[in-house]
This record gives structure tokens, C-alpha cells and sequence, in this order.
């Protein structure tokens, strides 16, 4: 079985220690990881689903603009840094668990590795205080 | 396949006679096989090392890393001399900096009298990574371990048997230790099922939780590391240059008791030949 690169392997220990939210997807946007306090984002657990397919993950969670429209995915950090490799950021709405929007910042960045290739991706999610 | 271990220490070369059973060189080890001999890192240990020059003619030093111990000995290499001889040097690639610049560090002055660019002989670089390539009848591949700095650990397959050598490596950092789960070990891939895996067992597990991020294992962790790779065997080495013979023999015992009904392990030795493979 063929393991993941060191770099993906050391993102993955570091959101495991940290409070705030992560997703740690492939190069092709499988979501290979997110750590405990990502689990209310997705109303499941890691232990639970495992890796979970884009077709999967991108169903689960519902991103919404500033008037409550369905974001689509293109315009989600994490899925423009799959495609174009780069940082971005952005802030929009999730719909609870409880239905209700809640506004969070993300931060999406690349993982490059030693020989400069993409290696897949990393989203941290902030909750917006100020919503 | 034999394999031969000349340097077993880690960090610095240590002459203390309490700690001459166990040898006092680092790191360095040859895989032979067919009148074909692989050097494994380039430490102290490498001056014990006299490769067989009839059939291949030319020499394999295979770095898993550029720290200090694992590349003292090179200066002092007496083939590095010898105009007639064809050395390949591999070592893990990094973007920031090529593999000649990083070994002129120390091979230049003030460090050392001779430049790199001035050795005698017929030197050839090779820079690596998650890579595969043969020399003579071994197969190897080279994979980025955890460690400070690039660092790649090697698996070497030779026609009858495979070892594995990942002497500085640190699969266990991080909050969970090592996770249960192949695709998320460093290494992994490198240990899986090889016949002998020779590999980082630095620390006690006491003496870890202060050395965590400094790149290397606990006993214990090598040896979990080893169970989940279903590795034949286990040989720890990089031994700390403070640990001396009689505190090494203690450390077996306790650690068979827990751990050799389910893996045979030993400390490295200065000397030790193993064969494999029949």
C-alpha cells in the first residue's frame, strides 16, 4: 500500500493538534483527513467516514453566499487552490446542523513539496465572530 | 546478501571503552551481494570500509542525509583519492540548494583542506527522492522519511532478500504517535515485510517526550514502527553516544520481555555481518 508523502503525513499531525478546523485533501480533492473540530462542520466523524470522494465531502457540506444562495464549489478556497495550486481565502456561510447560516472565513494553501510538486491541499476554517 | 555494520553511533563519534562493544563510529553500513557492495552513509565508520573494486569498478555511496555524522568519514575515504576510481555519491534532493553546494559545506575549507571539485577521482553526483533505480543486481528505492532537513530512508532488494535502512527517522511525531494506519507512516513502504530492517532507536521512551522533533525514534516506537511493517527482523541503531554497552544490554532485556516472542531484535554491533537470503 503506498503512503502518503511526508508532507501530507505531517499536515495531518499538526490539525490533529490544533482547535481550529481542517481539511486536508489529495491533488484530485478527496478528502483524506479533517480532525475533530472539523467533525461539526461536517456533522460526521473521521472515525466514521474514513476518506470520503468529492462527490461525497462537496454533498455533505453546503457552502452559501451573502444572501443565502448555494455557493458553487468553484468558488470554495479549497477548490480553486486544487486547481490553480495557489493560497486563497475567502468568507461565506455554512448551514448548520441546525439549519441556520453561520459565517466562517477560510484559508486554503497548497502542500509543495521537497521536489516542488503539489502534493494536494489544506483548508483552515475560522468562525466569524463578528456574524 | 551480507550485510556488514561499521558505524552504529549517533550524532558524534564517541572512543569512551564502556561503549567499545557496541562501537563508537556512525553511521555507516555496506550491502554486498555478487562482488557488488552498496555504502550506506558516509559516517566515521565508513574509514572500516574496503569495497571490493574487481567486478563493478566503481564505488556506490548511497546518503540517507547530510548531517554531520552520516558524512564525516567521506574526507577521509581513501577511494575518494584514487584517480582511477568512479564514485557515485546519492543523496536526497531539495529544491533550495544542489547536492554538490550542501557537500562542499564541509568538504571545503575551513572545515577541510580539499574542495569537493578537487577529488581525485571520477566523482558523480545523484540527487534523489521518492525514487527507484538499480546499481549492479540491487534494486533500490529511496523515500523522504521524517527527520530534520531532507532525509530519505532506502530499501535494497537484492536476488534473494531485502533490508531496509532508515537510520534517522521520527514516525511517531505528532500528537498520536504513530497512526495505526499504513498510509499515514513515514516509512512504511520502505519496512513493509523486508527481511531486515536496520533503524533509528535512539532514545529510551523516557528520554523522548523531551527529544520530540529533534527527528528520531524511541526504542519502543522503532519497534511498533517494525510490528506494523511486519519486518523479519530489526537491528536499532543511531544508539545515543552517552549510551554505554552495559546500559544497552539492560535496555534489550527489558524490551525482549515485551516485545521479541513477536520480533527479533537486536542492538547494532561494530562488526556484525548478517547474511541473507540463504
Amino acid at each position: 500500500m503506498a503512503s502518503y508523502d511526508i508532507e501530507i503525513i505531517l499536515n495531518r499531525q499538526l490539525a490533529d493538534c490544533l482547535s481550529i478546523p481542517v481539511f486536508i485533501t489529495d491533488t484530485v480533492g478527496n478528502l483524506i483527513f479533517y480532525n475533530e473540530p472539523a467533525e461539526k462542520i461536517l456533522g460526521t466523524s473521521f472515525e466514521s467516514t474514513g476518506e470520503m470522494p468529492v462527490s461525497e465531502w462537496g454533498t455533505i457540506f453546503k457552502p452559501l453566499d451573502e444572501k443565502g444562495r448555494p455557493l458553487p464549489p468553484e468558488h470554495l478556497p479549497l477548490v480553486k487552490t486544487i486547481h490553480d495550486q495557489l493560497p486563497h481565502h475567502k468568507v461565506f456561510w455554512i448551514e448548520s446542523l441546525q439549519g441556520e447560516a453561520e459565517k466562517i472565513s477560510v484559508t486554503s494553501y497548497p502542500v509543495i513539496g521537497r521536489t516542488g510538486a503539489f502534493l494536494g491541499a489544506v483548508a483552515i476554517f475560522w468562525e466569524n465572530k463578528d456574524s | 546478501m551480507k550485510v556488514s555494520i561499521n558505524g552504529t553511533r549517533g550524532s558524534i563519534p564517541t572512543t569512551d571503552p564502556k561503549s567499545s562493544r557496541y562501537g563508537g563510529n556512525t553511521s555507516c553500513v555496506t550491502v554486498e551481494e555478487d562482488g557488488h557492495m552498496l555504502i550506506l552513509d558516509g559516517g566515521t565508520g565508513i574509514q572500516k570500509v574496503h569495497p571490493p573494486l574487481g567486478i563493478s569498478g566503481r564505488i556506490d555511496i548511497l546518503l540517507t542525509h547530510l548531517h554531520l555524522d552520516h558524512i564525516q568519514g567521506l574526507g577521509f575515504f581513501k577511494p575518494l583519492f584514487e584517480p582511477d576510481i568512479e564514485v557515485h555519491l546519492w543523496a536526497p534532493f531539495t529544491s533550495t540548494d544542489t547536492l554538490h553546494a550542501r557537500l562542499s559545506r564541509y568538504l571545503s575549507p575551513p572545515l577541510f583542506p580539499v574542495l569537493l571539485r578537487d577529488l581525485p577521482c571520477e566523482l558523480t553526483l545523484h540527487e534523489i527522492s521518492n525514487s527507484q533505480f538499480s546499481i549492479g543486481p540491487f534494486l533500490i528505492d529511496s523515500r523522504y522519511v521524517i527527520h530534520t532537513g531532507p532525509t530519505v530512508g532506502y530499501k535494497v532488494t537484492g536476488k534473494n532478500a531485502s533490508v531496509a535502512y532508515i537510520p534517522d527517522h521520527e514516525p511517531a511525531l505528532g500528537q498520536s504517535g504513530i497512526i495505526h494506519d499504513p498510509k499515514w507512516i513515514s516509512g512504511f513502504e520502505l519496512a513493509d515485510q523486508v527481511d531486515l530492517l536496520l533503524h533509528d532507536g535512539n532514545y529510551t521512551a523516557e528520554e523522548y517526550p523531551k527529544k520530540k522533533g529533534w527527528g528520531h525514534s524511541s526504542m519502543e516506537d522503532a519497534l511498533e514502527f517494525s510490528k506494523l511493517a511486519n519486518v523479519k527482523r530489526l537491528i536499532l541503531t543511531h544508539h545515543d553516544p552517552g549510551r554505554t554497552d552495559d546500559r544497552l544490554d539492560e535496555l534489550h532485556t527489558v524490551l525482549a520481555k515485551k516485545f521479541h516472542h513477536s520480533l527479533p531484535f537486536e542492538f547494532a554491533k561494530e562488526g556484525r555481518e548478517i547474511s541473507l537470503g540463504g
